[in-house]
C-alpha cells in the first residue's frame, strides 16, 4: 500500500477543497478501494473520508419519488419500508450482493462506482488496459469466465459488478451530481461507461465531481424482480442477472422495464425490449425474440461463451414468472 | 520411563472399554475452543515479540528461468525498509509432506509464475508490502515452459496394477460403462494464512509457525538453513486450518528463519490471501478414464481406472487417484494406471484428502451410469461388488463396514429402492432428484511419541509436539488421558506444538487420531502400571474414575507428592503389511437444478461412516460435516483457473474461488457407526478427518441426472455445465 494521507471533510464544501489535490480520492464505506489500495490497483495520495458530509437520508420527493443519500448505506436502503413496499426490485438487488458486512458499510455512491472483478485488473503483474492503459487486456484470450458479452472493445471486455445499480437502470433513476460549478442530474442509464478506447473510464463523473444522491421516480405498477444467476447461491459475483419490472394489463403486456447485470461493462439496458414486449400477449416466442435482439451483438471470448444462451434461458425464466406463461 | 509398543497384532482386547470413567467416545466440547472463539489462543503470527520486524515474500513474474539480478536500491531507501533478502537458503517451494529435508532451493530459480523469490523487511507491514510491490528483479527467461497439463508430455507414476484382460472382459461383459470424467484443480484455502515468526539469539532459534507436522517440519526447516535440529525449537500450538497446504515447511517459515538469522532481530512473514492461493501446494487437476465391465447381474468382472494428473517438473508427489479403486470394488480383469505431467504451474501436493476426495467422485459416477445399464438400484450395485478381500493384492480387509454403511445410510434417508429414471419430480422451475455414492479413504497409521504425567496434585498433563489444526485433537487426547486415569476432562491438560515434547507424526492423511491416540493410550497404561502397585493390585484390576482408586483412595493420597510419569511410543507393526485397511462411508443427496439456468442447490444430504472407534462423537461429527461441506464445493463451485498462457492462478481469493458458504450447505445428516477395528491401531480407532469428502462430490452429480437427466462429466457442475448437457425436454 503506498502511503497517503488522510482528511476528514465536515461538509460537501470541505470536502471538495480536500479533494481538490494531485491524486486524491474520496472514501466512503471503502469497501472495494481498500482491498484495491493493498493490492496497489489504486495508489491515491490522499484520502478524503466524506463519512461526516451528511447525504444519508432517504426521503420522499415532492413528485412521489424517493430521494436516496449517497451515503446511505445498502443495508438501510434494502431494509427502508418505501424500498421494500414500493421498489422491492431494489431491495431484492442490495439483498443480492455481497454479505451483510459488507452491506452494513457499503453506500449508495460508492456502490455505483465500485470497480470491475476482473482479474488482471486485480493482479498488479499482468496487463490490464483499465488499470495501466496501454498495456494490453489480459482478460481477451485468458481467464475471461466472468467477462462481458455485450459491449466489449478490443481494449476491455470487464463487467461492471455490481447489483444495485442494475435494479436502478430497471427503475429508470437519476444520479444527482454535485461540484463547485453547480449540479447535474445523468440517469443511471448513463452513468456508467462502455469501455471503447477509454476502458479506465468507468462513469461519466468529472474531476471534482461527487455524487450526493441517487432519484427513484414515483413508483409504478408492475411484478418486479432481481434474478441473479451464480454457481454459489451467496457471496458470488452474477454469472448474469436480470432486473425487471413487468406489468401486465388483460392477456397484454403494459411495462416490460429489464436491465442486465454481469454481460457488459455497464449494467445494460436495451430500450428495444420494452418497445418488442409491451403490448403483446407473452408467449414462447415472444421471449425468443426478446433473447433474439437482446443477444444480436453478443460476442463470448471463449470461456464465457455460456453466458450468451444462459442470459437467453435466464430472460425466458424471468419472463415466464412474471407473465405468468407456463413453458 | 519409557514404553515401546509395536503393534505386530491385532489389539483384541482393549482395555479402553473397561475403563470407568465414562468420556471417551461422547460428545466432548473442545478444550480449544473457548480460547479460540474469544480470541485469546494466539495463531502462529499473533505472538507479540517486542521488535519484531515484517517481511513480504515478492513472487516471480516470468514462468521459468532464473533471478539475475535483484537491485535492493530499489527500495532500501523507501521508508522503513530495513533490508531485502536474497539468499540461497531461501526456498522456491513448499516441502511435500513428511519429506523430511529442504524443499528446492534457492528461490531465485524459477519454476512457476508468482513463485516467491525473494523478501523485503521493514519496520511495519504496511512499508514492507509497499517495498515489496517496488522491488525491481532481472530475470533470465527460459521460453520453453508448459503449463498446459494437456500438452506436457507425461510419464507413468508407479507400476499401475494390470491383472487379466481388461480390454476382453470390456468386449465380452453384458454391461459396460467406458467415460472420461475430468476434476479441476484445489487450493486448500484455510482461514488462517501461512505465517512464522522467527527468533535468532545467535545460536537458537525459536520459530512460531503454522504448520501441520512438526517433527518432519523442523527437519525441513534443519536442511534448509543447514542448522543442527538441536538449534531450533518449532512451536504450532494452534493452527487455523491446514487442509494438506501446512503439511511441508513452507516459504515463508524458511523466510522468517533466514531474515532473522541475517538480521539478528525477530521477523514475522505473512503470506497475504492472494499468496496463499498462489504459492501454496495446489491439488492437481485430473483426467480420469473409468472403465467398468459388468455380467448380467452387474458384477463387476473388469475395473479399470486410469488416471492423468500433474506437477512441476522433479516433484514427486503425484495425486493418488486410484487409492481406493485398488480394493473398493470387485473385478477379475484391472487395469490401473496413473501418470504425471510436467508442467510450469504453481506446485502440486496434499490438499484435503489426496487421492479419493476426486479419484472416487469420478468412480461413483461411472457406478452410477453402470447401475442404470444394469437396471438395477445403484445401493445394490455397490453390495454386489464388494470383494472378500483386496481384488489384486489378496489381502485380507481390517474391520470393513461399506455394507453395513450403505444399508443403514439408505434406511436413514429415505432411499427409494429399485431402478431409477431421472426426471420424475418437478416442483417449479426446479427439477428435484437423488443419488448416491459410496465413501472410502484409505486408513494410515504411523509412529508416534507422547508424555503422559499423573501429577501429584490429581491431573494429568500430556505433552507431544502433535498439532491441534482444527480437528479435535486437544479433546481426543484429553478423553484419552482421563478415561484411562479416571479424571475428568478439566483434571487433564494437553499440551500440543511443541517440538520439545516427544514426536509424533503430525496431523494429515486422517492418521493422527489413531497413531497419537495410541502413543498416549501406551504411555497411560505405563502410568496405570505404577498406580496399581501403589495400590497394591494388578492393573488389569485397577479401576480409576474422578480421581478416585476404587477403594475409594484418592489419586492424590496415593501419590503422596510424587508424579508419575511415563513416554508411551506406539509404532504400526508386521499388521499394517497384512492387512488393507481403510474407513468407509456411503453419502445421499437430494438436490434441486433449475430448468432454465442449470443452477444447482442441494436440498439435504447424509453420510454414513464407519471407522472403527468413535473418540468424541461431537469432533468426529465436525470431522465429517466438514468433509460433507468440502464435498459440496468439489461438486458445484471449486476450481482453480490457470491463465493458459503464463500459467499463473487467476481466481486467488476467496471471492473468486468459491468454496461452499452457509447457504450452499444444507441440513447434513452424519451417522457414525461406532465400532472396533483391532487391526488399525492400539486403540481400535481409524481415521475419519478426510473421509466425509471421499465421494459425495459424487452423490450430488448422481443426484443431477436424477434431478434433470444432465449426466455432467466435469467437475464442478457449474451451471454452464449442467445447462450443457441437460436433455431438449428438460
Amino acid at each position: 500500500m503506498r502511503p497517503f494521507d488522510y482528511q476528514r471533510a465536515d461538509g460537501l464544501t470541505h470536502a471538495g477543497q480536500l479533494a481538490d489535490a494531485d491524486e486524491a480520492a474520496y472514501i466512503a464505506g471503502g469497501t472495494n478501494l481498500l482491498d484495491l489500495m493493498k493490492l496497489q490497483v489504486e495508489t491515491p495520495r490522499r484520502l478524503v473520508d466524506i463519512n461526516k458530509v451528511g447525504m444519508r437520508e432517504i426521503e420522499q420527493t415532492d413528485d412521489g419519488g424517493l430521494r436516496i443519500g449517497a451515503l446511505a448505506t445498502n443495508t438501510a436502503t434494502a431494509s427502508h419500508d418505501l424500498v421494500r413496499r414500493n421498489y422491492p426490485v431494489l431491495a431484492r438487488a442490495i439483498l443480492a450482493g455481497a454479505t451483510q458486512q459488507l452491506r452494513n458499510r457499503a453506500t449508495t455512491g460508492g456502490n455505483l462506482c465500485q470497480r470491475t472483478r476482473c482479474y488482471y485488473f486485480t493482479n498488479i503483474d499482468q496487463p490490464c488496459n483499465k488499470r495501466e492503459p496501454g498495456s494490453g487486456c489480459g482478460a481477451i484470450q485468458g481467464i475471461a469466465r466472468l467477462h462481458a458479452i455485450l459491449g466489449t472493445s478490443s481494449q476491455c471486455i470487464a463487467t461492471y459488478p455490481g447489483d444495485m445499480a442494475v435494479a436502478l437502470s430497471a427503475l429508470d433513476a437519476k444520479v444527482e451530481i454535485a461540484s463547485e460549478s453547480g449540479e447535474r442530474t445523468v440517469p443511471v442509464r448513463d452513468f456508467h461507461c462502455l469501455p471503447g478506447d477509454t476502458p479506465w473510464r468507468d462513469n461519466v463523473l468529472e474531476a471534482g465531481e461527487i455524487i450526493t444522491s441517487v432519484v427513484l421516480p414515483p413508483p409504478v405498477a408492475g411484478r418486479q424482480s432481481y434474478r441473479k444467476v451464480r454457481e454459489r447461491s451467496s457471496y458470488a459475483f452474477a454469472l448474469v442477472s436480470i432486473a425487471s419490472i413487468v406489468e401486465m394489463e388483460g392477456d397484454m403486456i403494459a411495462r416490460a422495464d429489464l436491465a442486465f447485470g454481469g454481460v457488459a461493462h455497464i449494467p445494460w439496458h436495451d430500450e428495444r425490449l420494452s418497445n418488442l414486449l409491451v403490448g403483446q400477449a407473452p408467449d414462447r416466442k415472444l421471449f425468443d425474440k426478446a433473447a433474439d435482439l437482446l443477444l444480436e451483438d453478443a460476442q463470448g471470448y471463449g470461456e464465457n461463451d455460456f453466458k450468451i444462451p444462459l442470459a437467453r434461458r435466464t430472460l425466458h425464466a424471468v419472463l415466464s414468472e412474471a407473465t405468468g406463461v407456463d413453458q | 520411563m519409557n514404553i515401546h509398543v509395536k503393534q505386530d497384532e491385532a489389539a483384541k482386547e482393549c482395555r479402553l472399554d473397561d475403563m470407568k470413567q465414562g468420556i471417551l467416545g461422547r460428545d466432548v466440547s473442545r478444550p480449544d475452543g473457548l480460547p479460540k472463539v474469544t480470541g485469546t489462543a494466539p495463531y502462529a503470527a499473533e505472538y507479540k515479540i517486542d521488535g519484531c520486524l515484517e517481511g513480504v515474500i515478492v513472487t516471480s513474474t516470468i514462468v521459468k528461468g532464473e533471478v539475475t539480478n535483484i537491485d535492493a536500491s530499489s527500495v532500501l531507501d523507501m521508508p522503513g525498509v530495513e533490508a531485502v533478502i536474497d539468499d540461497p537458503r531461501l526456498t522456491a517451494r513448499a516441502a511435500q509432506g513428511t519429506a523430511g529435508e529442504a524443499p528446492a532451493q534457492p528461490a531465485r530459480k524459477v519454476g512457476y509464475f508468482g513463485q516467491p523469490v525473494a523478501v523485503v523487511v521493514a519496520r511495519t507491514f504496511e512499508e514492507a508490502r509497499d517495498a515489496a510491490k517496488h522491488l525491481k528483479i532481472e530475470y533470465r527467461v527460459e521460453d520453453d515452459a508448459i503449463v498446459d497439463p494437456e500438452e506436457a508430455d507425461a510419464e507413468a507414476q508407479g507400476d499401475g496394477t494390470k491383472m487379466g484382460d481388461l480390454a476382453e472382459a470390456m468386449n465380452s461383459a453384458r454391461h459396460s460403462v467406458d467415460v472420461v470424467i475430468t476434476t479441476e484443480g484445489h487450493n486448500s484455502a484455510p482461514m488462517e494464512p501461512h505465517a512464522a515468526i522467527a527468533e535468532w539469539d545467535g545460536d537458537k532459534l525459536t520459530v512460531h509457525a503454522s504448520l501441520q507436522m512438526l517433527n518432519y517440519n523442523i527437519s525441513e526447516l534443519a536442511d534448509s538453513l543447514d542448522l543442527d535440529e538441536e538449534k531450533i525449537r518449532l512451536i504450532a500450538r494452534y493452527v487455523g486450518g491446514g487442509f494438506g497446504s501446512k503439511l511441508g515447511v513452507s516459504e515463508e517459515t524458511v523466510a522468517a528463519c533466514v531474515a532473522a538469522m541475517e538480521l539478528q532481530r525477530p521477523v514475522r512473514v505473512v503470506m497475504s490471501r492472494q499468496q496463499v492461493f498462489q504459492c501454496v501446494m495446489r491439488r492437481s487437476e485430473t483426467r480420469q478414464r473409468l472403465r467398468l465391465a459388468a455380467d448380467e447381474d452387474g458384477k463387476l468382472i473388469g475395473f479399470g481406472h486410469e488416471a492423468r494428473v500433474s506437477n512441476l517438473p522433479g516433484e514427486e508427489f503425484a495425486e493418488p487417484v486410484l487409492q481406493s479403486s485398488e480394493f473398493l470394488y470387485r473385478g477379475e480383469n484391472r487395469l490401473l494406471e496413473l501418470e504425471v505431467a510436467r508442467i510450469h504451474r504453481m506446485t502440486a501436493g496434499s490438499v484435503r484428502a489426496p487421492g479419493e476426495a476426486v479419484g472416487m467422485p469420478a468412480l461413483e459416477a461411472a457406478m452410477d451410469m453402470l447401475a442404470e445399464k444394469v437396471g438395477i438400484d445403484p445401493v445394490e450395485l455397490r453390495l454386489r461388488n464388494i470383494p472378500e478381500r483386496h481384488p489384486a493384492k489378496d489381502l485380507p480387509f481390517t474391520d470393513h463396514s461399506l455394507a453395513e454403511c450403505l444399508t443403514k445410510g439408505a434406511e436413514a434417508f429415505g432411499w427409494d429402492k429399485g431402478p431409477r429414471k431421472p426426471m420424475q419430480k418437478r416442483e417449479g422451475e426446479w427439477w428435484i432428484g437423488t443419488g448416491m455414492a459410496s465413501a472410502a479413504r484409505v486408513h494410515n497409521v504411523s509412529e508416534a511419541k507422547a508424555r503422559v504425567t499423573l501429577k501429584a496434585d490429581g491431573t494429568a498433563l500430556v505433552e507431544t509436539d502433535m498439532t491441534d489444526i482444527g480437528t479435535g485433537t486437544y479433546a481426543i487426547l484429553t478423553q484419552l488421558a482421563g478415561e484411562m486415569l479416571g479424571l475428568p476432562v478439566d483434571k487433564v491438560l494437553v499440551d500440543l506444538g511443541d517440538t520439545n515434547h516427544p514426536r509424533g507424526p503430525g496431523s494429515g492423511g486422517s492418521w493422527g487420531a489413531a497413531s497419537i491416540g495410541s502413543a498416549v493410550f501406551v504411555a497411560c497404561e505405563a502410568v496405570r502400571k505404577q498406580v496399581a502397585e501403589k495400590a497394591g493390585v494388578s492393573e488389569n484390576e485397577l479401576s480409576l474414575s474422578d480421581g478416585r482408586v476404587m477403594n475409594g483412595a484418592t489419586l492424590t493420597d496415593l501419590l503422596d507428592g510424587a508424579d508419575i510419569s511415563a513416554e508411551g511410543h506406539y509404532e504400526p507393526g508386521a499388521i499394517s503389511e497384512d492387512y488393507t485397511a481403510s474407513g468407509f462411508g456411503a453419502f445421499f443427496a437430494e438436490v434441486r437444478v433449475n430448468r432454465y439456468t442449470g443452477e444447482t442447490r442441494v436440498n439435504r444430504m447424509l453420510g454414513s461412516f464407519g471407522f472403527g472407534r468413535v473418540l468424541n462423537a461431537k469432533t468426529a461429527r465436525s470431522q465429517c460435516l466438514g468433509g460433507v461441506t468440502w464435498s459440496i464445493g468439489l461438486a458445484l463451485t471449486e476450481g482453480l483457473k490457470f491463465d493458459p498462457r503464463d500459467g499463473h492462478l487467476a481466481n486467488c481469493d476467496l471471492a473468486e474461488y468459491h468454496v461452499p458458504v452457509n447457504r450452499d450447505v444444507p441440513e447434513v445428516e452424519i451417522l457414525l457407526l461406532d465400532g472396533r477395528d483391532p487391526l488399525a491401531s492400539a486403540i481400535q480407532a481409524k481415521g475419519v478427518g478426510e473421509l466425509g469428502m471421499c465421494g459425495g462430490a459424487a452423490a450430488i452429480a448422481n443426484a443431477i441426472y436424477n434431478a434433470c437427466g444432465a449426466r455432467v462429466l466435469d467437475y464442478p457442475m457449474t451451471p454452464d455445465r449442467v445447462i450443457a448437457a441437460m436433455p431438449e425436454n428438460a
